[in-house]
């Protein structure tokens, strides 16, 4: 084999081997989306966080806009204070009201945001203090039963005043 | 009397195996420091990144494509049943990133490449060629190993990464193009549900530890071989049985430290 040969085979093939990590990368993986534009943080604390996890998508109409940075429990106040990394191209008016929602009965938890009518719009860094909890389907369902039972017991016919 | 026998079986055994283990680790060493000479006469590695790398192309790339298509079929009939179809392209795409791009691909290396390596070595130590090199004050490490460790070690990722993108292109020909999943929710489910850090990264660090490990194993065994064609043919058999499960041990041990942190969030 000569010798220009094997080099040509293996210029060829480190380069689809390269290109093969790139494809990797931009393609399958996200490195290209979110992580190289320009970005904000903000935090904000909710009782319940349910089953949100890091990277989880924030939506804002159903619009990805930034996605989950951190998630830390405030030792204070035993609320979970989640960071997010938005998008710089969204800004949102300070009274948003963020809340943790879940896309069908099985899907992704994210968070959700709905923009306020202030003016004046949340900087970098800047707390939401408007926020709604997860709902959480066992306590939702105990409540159920809870107000089913008692309220069965108001109506029962003889039940005493 | 047959319980010292026994014992003493045990005794040559151990020791043979512990001088093998000194023995590695010194001709570790010694090809790690060859390494300066290796890169200095770069056409001598690129030589072996042809035989390594270039050679396995053909086999890694098609057995890419089979496992992501039977990872699409075998993915989308569990995923279905779930009503979860839409995740096919994570399911693929995360097993083929994080586990089986360079699990089976260095699988396949240690069998297609390792083995060619071993038997290579090995010969040339049954033909006295190492010998006659050293007369020549050439050293066969420097030489003929370090060469072959470095192309083994350049090659895996490669492959690895080039199993990946075949098995997500199988996955592709048979999700989309047979089955009918949405093209646009396949790729976006994909690229929501995979990033580079951690998930690609990994992979690559794994597929670099296994160019390393099944490198390291292949010219060993054929430097360590008996010089008679038995003993090139047992070698051969050691690189691809101790590869393997070098490349299934280490891939365990990867993944308890990589994944660890990521169970909750």
């Amino acid at each position: 084999m000569k010798r220009a040969t094997i080099d040509l085979w293996v210029g060829i093939f480190v380069t689809i081997g390269f290109a093969a990590i790139v494809f990797l990368a931009l393609k399958v993986g996200n490195l290209a989306t979110l992580e190289t534009r320009p970005s904000y943080r903000l935090d904000a604390s909710f009782d319940n966080i349910g089953g949100l996890k890091l990277r989880a998508p924030v939506k804002a109409a159903g619009v990805i806009v930034g996605r989950v940075e951190s998630i830390t429990l405030d030792p204070k106040t035993y609320e979970a204070v989640v960071s997010m990394r938005m998008d710089t191209g969204y800004q949102f008016s300070r009274d948003t009201i963020a809340s943790i929602l879940t896309s069908g009965l099985l899907g992704e938890v994210y968070i959700g945001l709905d923009a306020g009518g202030d003016t004046a719009m949340i900087a970098d860094g800047g707390r939401l203090s408007k926020t709604q909890s997860a709902v959480v389907l066992e306590k939702l369902i105990g409540q159920f039963l809870f107000d089913k039972a008692s309220s069965g017991q108001t109506t029962a016919p003889g039940a005493p005043k | 009397m047959t319980v010292a026998t026994g014992l003493r079986r045990v005794g040559s055994g151990a020791i043979r195996a512990i001088s093998r283990v000194g023995f590695a680790t010194r001709f570790f060493g010694a090809v790690l420091l060859n390494t300066p000479a290796a890169l200095r006469r770069l056409q001598l590695t690129a030589r072996e990144v042809y035989f390594s790398g270039v050679l396995s192309l053909v086999v890694i790339m098609v057995s890419g494509l089979f496992v992501g298509m039977v990872l699409g079929l075998q993915g989308y009939d569990v995923l279905v049943k779930y009503g979860a179809g839409d995740s096919l392209g994570v399911f693929v795409g995360l097993s083929l990133v994080r586990e089986l791009g360079p699990v089976v691909a260095g699988l396949l290396f240690a069998s297609r490449a390792g083995s060619a390596i071993t038997a290579e070595i090995g010969l040339m130590k049954t033909t006295e060629q190492l010998s006659a090199m050293e007369m020549m004050a050439v050293d066969p490490v420097a030489r003929i190993v370090a060469p072959r460790f470095w192309g083994g070690v350049i090659s895996m990722p490669l492959l690895a990464a080039l199993f990946s993108v075949m098995g997500v292109f199988g996955a592709y020909l048979v999700g989309v193009r047979l089955i009918g999943v949405d093209n646009g929710t396949f790729w976006g489910n994909m690229q929501a549900g995979i990033s580079f850090w951690p998930d690609v990264s990994n992979g690559i660090v794994k597929s670099i530890v296994f160019g390393i490990a099944v490198s390291l194993i292949a010219v060993f065994e054929g430097y360590d071989a008996n010089p008679t064609a038995e003993g090139v043919s047992a070698a051969t058999t050691r690189t691809v049985v101790g590869g393997s499960l070098a490349i299934l041990a280490l891939d365990f041990v990867l993944t308890v430290f990589m994944f660890r942190g990521l169970g909750n969030g």
